[in-house]
């Protein structure tokens, strides 16, 4: 609360102790909360523009949200580990994202994971060494009828086969 | 008002001399997009360009027919249209040739035909008649496929905004009987009358009231409101605005899921072409109402979508259920008098206003009115989005619309409800479909997801699946959910490992009992429905997995076991090749053998084997 006052005041971008992230962002970040109607209410939307702008909410993150939203940084954190879009950790550059709905799950997407698991060397939720790709699971983007379906990215694939996921993977 | 009254009939002249139009519409919901309808969008419009043809191109979402993805839609002026299916940027120059230029359609691309009364084509199925649409109605979803949803003249032109213009000049109450008389309820799960919850929501006392859509669409295997959002956002733009007016608020929000940018962007354009027409606003059509809307976007969490959890996560909290009553339509959004509606409820609102309750009543069952939308997906030939009048039986939708199971195989069982919902086996094939019949079954309408299974689907598999999504979902506020579905996770695991005991059938029927009578949301109330469900109609199941340690329907693997039957192997050591472990051992020409100790039961080596040698059992 203190340092969210502070900050009012001196009309400065205040950055957390010993940020890493860069400046720039952290000012675009305030400005987009500077024009927020109210900031009652507003912390998931917060949080989706902080994440599309650092791409993961670390704790330096985490904090200036608080700060600026004149929150405890537990009532963020309770937020971003509650929902499962928000991440705390970097993703890979190409993050594959593997649905598993129902409708995937029928069609056989387990085995488009282990395919993926294989081809990378990562399990579900981790990066590749050289941060380029990260594998994850999510729930249904109503693409059902094309099942099964992932996306890389804002890219999607249907109808993907565990035979695909070498040319997949050779895309990018 | 007269605004409106004067553009509409400029705005329907400007649309019928678009019919009137040579036009190629292209599919671009998200299923087209997905399946390369960007590609082929920018294909025929290359081809357009360069050949200098006097043909607007112009986009629509999914008609329902994702099966046909792409789809691209053909019209010459006086005839029928002509939609084409799997119609990939190689297929352009073709259909262009045909249709466009040779005047002819290309009748083996084309999936059906739209006469609009035109004379029909040969040798194409007339949409009303074809397989897939002869047993649907279109009500909610007519406009899907059929306008351009970023276009307001669009809607207008199709009887838009008739049904707000309606009701602003009708007393609120007429307009929430108009709704009770309709019949229609809650499209969200749950089927609560919706016009009774108007009338709660109108009696409230408040200085303040909100109207909340629920777009939180988390069922898996479900995107109905996805394809009203996309393929018709003003009408639930539309719906929200009479509700707004009958109950008396002045401010709505649409809580859309983050996994939609398509129907969050359509929604947005949606909301200020409205404002732009005075639509939406200050002083709509000068009456003195005024009403704007906004969208939240969620950030993926299945229990958002229960509506209390859902008002907590708007006022950007963890979105956990609040314990009811006090119901939202009394203490909702800010404890403010909340009227709280799905997606498809909304959409269906100015239709039942425009052409009156009784019309809409007059579609369904006893007690389930009008028509409801299903996605269908699994392992079915024709996946997709339909409306059916409700009291269709489950057998119609899977033999007559969704074509049967794919490649010849046998149906076992059909979910319905999502995590929610239960497996209904054959002998309910014959169920007519509405709210009480499917829960007297076991299962629930849910928001309108079936996902057909066959033969090879293990139904202790699928049980295990949900249980696994409901208690990562579970938000672990009470206790019965929390750690009730860790239990019956865990033993749903310890079952299709083999290491299953008699007293586990008995232990899950005890404890999904105590769940569903204690938890505190429908989230946890609801979870152990998958395990009732495929327990009571697909006990022998558990039981061969269990007694005899084998999963018949060949999934589990570590109650699978390999083997290379003698008579068929020939030698040619292609499985040998396959096995990632080097488990298959034989010389060229002999017969081959699995070594049981070294196999990890991934299965690569069945499909591999030309010869059908490779059984697993
Ligand atoms: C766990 C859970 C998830 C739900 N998900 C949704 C959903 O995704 N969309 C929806 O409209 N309703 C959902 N509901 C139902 C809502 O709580 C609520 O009943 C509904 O949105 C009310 O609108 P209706 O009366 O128009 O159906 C869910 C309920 C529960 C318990
Ligand atoms: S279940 Fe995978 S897209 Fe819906």
């Amino acid at each position: 609360m203190q340092s969210g006052s502070t900050c009012q005041l001196t009309g400065e971008c205040r950055l957390p102790d010993r940020a890493t992230l860069p400046a720039t962002l952290y000012k675009e970040l305030e400005e987009f909360i500077a024009q927020l109607p109210t900031k009652e209410g507003h912390l998931v939307t917060v949080l989706h523009k902080a994440q599309s702008l650092f791409g993961y909410l670390p704790k330096e993150v985490q904090q200036f949200v608080a700060d600026y939203m004149g929150v405890s940084l537990a009532k963020v954190y309770g937020v971003v580990s509650f929902y499962t879009f928000f991440t705390m950790v970097p993703k890979g550059k190409y993050p594959i994202s593997i649905c598993m709905g129902t409708a995937c799950f029928v069609k056989g997407a387990e085995k488009v994971v282990e395919a993926f698991k294989e081809a990378l060397g990562v399990e579900v939720g981790e990066v590749t060494q050289d941060g380029k790709f990260s594998i994850d699971c999510l729930r249904c983007v109503g693409a059902c009828a094309l099942a099964p379906i992932l996306t890389v990215g804002e890219k999607v694939y249907a109808h993907v086969t565990p035979d695909q996921v070498k040319n997949i993977i050779a895309e990018y | 008002m007269t605004n409106l009254q004067k553009s509409r009939s400029t705005i329907e002249e400007q649309y019928k001399a678009k019919q009137n139009r040579p036009r190629i519409v292209v599919g671009l919901g998200t299923c087209g997009i997905a399946a390369g309808g960007n590609k082929v969008m920018a294909a025929i419009k290359n081809e357009v360009a360069s050949r200098g043809l006097d043909v607007d191109v112009d986009f629509t979402s999914c008609i329902g027919m994702c099966f046909a993805e792409p789809a691209v839609e053909i019209g010459l002026p006086g005839q029928a249209s002509v939609v084409y299916g799997g119609i990939y940027p190689d297929k352009v120059g073709q259909l262009i040739d045909g249709h466009v230029v040779g005047k002819k359609p290309v009748t083996e691309l084309a999936a059906i035909q739209i006469t609009g009364g035109a004379e029909p084509f040969e040798g194409i199925p007339v949409m009303e008649q074809s397989g897939y649409y002869a047993k649907q109605v279109r009500s909610v979803t007519s406009r899907l496929g059929r306008t351009n949803p970023e276009s307001i003249e669009d809607y207008i032109a199709t009887g838009g905004y008739a049904g707000i213009e309606k009701a602003v000049a009708m007393e609120r109450l007429d307009i929430i009987n108009e709704v009770k008389k309709s019949g229609i309820r809650g499209r969200g799960g749950g089927g609560f009358p919706t016009g009774n919850k108007w009338q709660f929501v109108h009696d409230a006392v408040g200085d303040k009231k909100y109207i909340v859509c629920n777009a939180d669409e988390g069922d898996p295997g479900a995107f109905m409101d996805r394809s009203v959002l996309e393929g018709d956002p003003h009408a639930v733009l539309e719906g929200m605005m009479i509700a707004g007016f009958a109950i008396g608020a002045d401010e709505g929000v649409i809580y859309c899921r983050a996994e939609y940018p398509l129907a969050i962007k359509r929604l947005n354009l949606a909301i200020e072409e409205a404002e732009k027409m005075g639509l939406m606003g200050e002083n709509i059509l000068g009456t003195g109402f005024s009403f704007k809307i906004r969208i939240k976007a969620g950030a993926g969490a299945f229990v958002c979508g229960e509506e209390t959890a859902l008002l907590n996560s708007i006022e950007g909290q963890r979105g956990m259920p609040r314990v009811r009553p006090p119901f939202p339509a009394h203490k909702g959004l800010w404890q403010k008098p909340t009227c709280l509606n799905n997606v498809e409820t909304f959409a269906n609102i100015p239709f039942i206003i425009r052409n009156g309750g009784e019309w809409y009543a007059a579609m369904g069952t006893e007690k389930s009115k009008g028509s409801k939308v299903f996605c269908l997906t699994g392992k079915i030939n024709n996946t997709g989005l339909c409306e059916v009048p409700m009291g269709i039986t489950m057998g119609e939708i899977l033999n007559d619309i969704a074509g049967g199971i794919k490649e010849g195989k046998k149906f076992k069982a059909v979910q319905s409800g999502g995590p929610s919902g239960g497996c209904l086996p054959t002998e309910k094939l014959d169920l007519p479909i509405d709210y009480d019949s499917l829960i007297s079954a076991g299962a629930m309408m849910g928001s309108g997801g079936l996902v057909f299974m066959d033969e090879t689907t293990c139904m202790v598999d699928v049980a295990k699946f949900f249980l696994n999504f409901t208690q990562l979902e579970s938000c672990g506020k009470c206790t019965p959910c929390r750690e009730g579905t860790k239990r019956l996770l865990e033993t749903l695991i310890r079952i299709t490992e083999g290491a299953g005991t008699a007293e586990d059938i008995p232990n899950l029927e005890r404890l999904a009992k105590v769940i569903k009578s204690s938890a505190l949301c429908a989230l946890g109330q609801t979870a152990p429905n998958p395990v009732l469900t495929t327990l009571r109609y697909f006990r022998n199941e558990y039981e061969a997995h269990i007694n005899d340690k084998k999963c018949p329907a060949g999934v589990c693997a570590a109650l699978l076991s390999f083997s290379i039957l003698k008579d068929k192997c020939i030698g040619c050591g292609v499985c040998l090749k396959a096995c990632p472990v080097d488990a298959i051992s034989g010389e060229k020409k002999a017969v081959h053998v699995i070594d049981p100790a070294k196999c990890v039961k991934c299965g690569a080596c069945v499909p591999k084997c030309k010869f059908e040698a490779i059984v697993k059992a």
